[in-house]
């Protein structure tokens, strides 16, 4: 389901002209990512309320194979500066994602947000996870990508822009990252 | 490894500084406990973290590391107008649309080639026939922040190894993937990516920073090696290294001098980054024991004495990244120039109003010691913001200058005396 969702994906960006507006463009990106911006499929992000220029330099990794995922290498492959632009200010137009309806696991939650202050999660990312200029918005993101960013940033199979991540991620035990991400997807 | 919390650390910081600096240092110091209704004081950090020193307060929670723009700026966009020089001398722009683009190196055939940090290329600004064009003449490469040129051949160093390409400019259009000389190094990210140069003793100089903000570490981390030019030879060269990503070494008596950036978190005011001297090999510099000669570090200094490890021969400024640096050894500029170090500072983020993001002129005494810094090129911050960040600065044959800019993707000219109309 997923890969023909991929495929119908990749089919419409490569016809798309110009003259069709951000919102028409952007319909093949919300197929995986959620209509809304708010994505229902398996370790894909949720990109509503994303910080632009977060937005726009991950557009920029995978153009430039920078960071690899083959289904966002092959989107972005053709977009120009201006439409990484015009699809980074879109993300951030769309809603954030909510909040999960059940409160979470009350222990789980201790124990993430505890990780999350003793790591100083918000000095970067702000006091309600909501993200700053190249800092993503993590609050609400899927727990399933959270997870696997963090143990990616970990092996550094994943690179990041900068150093950052890699660092942090280096000072905490894989271990605890079900509870950090569990956590951060659950935050309200 | 002693661990406490957030509220007897700042007891243990005002203690550690107090005789040591002056009354304005220890006033900038967090006295006071989170604010209240805050969450209870969270649980040390782990060791290692890159936010070990942070304090728990709001002005602290404002400060990240600044990322630049992946794009670069189109020539019409760069902030050329903004840019101050002393008077007599005058900037343009010598080449644009090369992002991320930081170290510089000049071939003998007049070619300047461009190093980056964040995307995966070498760029090459090319002269030809009074034109000047970009190429990029390597991708694929893991942040290939250093390059060096000598006797034809370009280095290029990426975070964990050294590779060259023979007889560069005879092949700019069609050059040949790089070939490995040296890749006995460590993989950190944190201060992995690395500046690199040709010393007068025709050695290849590579430094290995230290992998964190503030961390103990192996033998293969904290300093800068040296090898010959085919990545034989390799031995330690200078020891306590926190990050340096500039040297060079001075005309007169070829010694070398290296920037080194402070630790974070330690408070706004210091440690300030350092400029340090190298009088012989084997030298240790203290990091992360003693920072800017003076300062025990709170929390690893213990039992350590800064007498034991060779001071800087001046500050550079608390956070102000002070990075590339090279001699003025031209005839263009005034005399006063003469033998003065240009040191590119790219500017401080963990520091709540932002310093450096300038060019500065430090001028030895006759003994090599520190006389003066002066700023030489600035502008590119603006209401506490960067416009614009200054990596690398680089001399041309003509005795001009050449300053490297990461934020835009960009390298300005820096010449004295009437403008004349560069070639294009």
């Amino acid at each position: 389901m997923r890969k023909l969702a991929i495929t119908v994906a990749l089919a419409s960006l490569s016809f798309s002209a110009s003259a069709e507006t951000i919102q028409e463009r952007a319909a093949p990106c919300l197929a995986c990512h959620g209509e809304r911006g708010s994505s229902e499929t398996e370790n894909t992000p949720s990109l509503g309320g994303q910080q632009a220029p977060y937005a726009l330099i991950q557009l920029f990794m995978f153009r430039e194979k920078l960071r690899t995922f083959e289904p966002m290498n092959e989107m972005a492959k053709p977009l120009t500066d201006d439409d990484l632009r015009a699809f980074s200010d879109f993300i951030a137009s769309l809603p954030k994602p909510a909040a999960p309806k059940d409160a979470g696991d009350a222990a789980r939650m201790a124990r993430g947000e505890g990780l999350a202050k003793q790591n100083r999660c918000n000095t970067c990312h702000n006091t309600d996870y909501s993200g700053k200029d190249n800092v993503p918005r993590i609050a609400n993101q899927r727990e399933d990508y959270l997870a696997k960013t963090l143990a990616e940033y970990k092996d550094n199979s994943r690179h990041g822009y900068d150093a950052t991540m890699a660092d942090v991620m280096g000072a905490i035990p894989k271990e605890q990252i079900a509870d950090l991400a569990y956590y951060v997807a659950h935050v309200r | 490894m002693m661990r406490h919390s957030s509220a007897s650390r700042s007891l243990l910081l005002a203690g550690a500084f107090f005789g040591a600096f002056t009354l304005s240092a220890i006033a900038q110091q967090p006295a006071s406990p989170p604010a209240a209704g805050a969450a209870p004081t969270a649980a040390p950090l782990p060791p290692g973290s890159p936010m070990i020193g942070r304090p728990d307060n709001e002005a602290a929670a404002k400060l990240a590391p600044v990322a630049p723009p992946p794009l670069p700026s189109a020539p019409d966009k760069l902030p050329l107008a903004k840019l101050k020089v002393p008077a007599g001398f005058n900037i343009e722009v010598y080449a644009a649309g090369m992002a991320n683009a930081r170290s510089l190196a000049q071939g003998d055939k007049g070619t300047v080639f461009v190093g980056s940090r964040l995307v995966d290329k070498v760029y090459a600004i090319v002269n030809k026939d009074g034109k000047r064009s970009v190429k990029v003449i390597a991708s694929g490469l893991y942040r290939p922040n250093g390059v060096a040129f000598k006797d034809g051949t370009l280095y290029i160093a990426e975070l964990s190894q050294v590779s060259k390409i023979d007889k560069i400019e005879d092949v700019l259009d069609n050059p040949p993937k790089p070939t490995v000389i040296y890749d006995k190094l460590p993989k950190d990210e944190a201060h992995g990516w690395k500046f690199i140069a040709i010393g007068p003793d025709n050695k290849l100089y590579v430094p290995v920073g230290q992998p964190g903000n503030n961390v103990l570490h192996d033998d293969a981390h904290g300093q800068i090696r040296r090898m010959n030019l085919d990545g034989s030879g390799a031995e330690v060269y200078a020891l306590g290294v926190r990050n340096s990503v500039g040297f060079d070494w001075n005309p007169e008596n070829k010694q070398m001098y290296f920037t080194d950036n402070g630790r974070d978190w330690l408070s706004e005011t210091v440690p300030e980054d350092e400029l340090n001297r190298v009088t012989k090999a084997g030298e240790d510099f203290g990091a992360p024991f003693c920072y800017q000669g003076n300062i025990i570090d709170q929390e690893l200094g213990w039992g350590k004495n800064c007498k034991d490890y060779t001071a800087p021969v001046g500050l550079m400024g608390p956070h102000t990244a002070a990075l590339g640096m090279r001699f003025y050894t031209g005839s263009q500029f005034p005399k006063a120039y003469k033998n003065a170090i240009f040191i590119a500072r790219h500017g401080s983020w963990n520091k709540s109003q932002k310093q450096g993001g300038d060019v500065v002129v430090v001028k030895l005494n006759k003994d090599g010691t520190v006389k003066s810094m002066e700023p030489f090129l600035t502008g590119f911050l603006e209401d506490n913001k960067y416009v614009g960040r200054p990596v690398d600065v680089m001399l041309l044959k003509d005795g001009s200058m050449l300053v490297s800019d990461d934020w835009n993707g960009a390298v300005y000219r820096i010449t004295y005396g009437k403008p004349k109309v560069a070639a294009q």
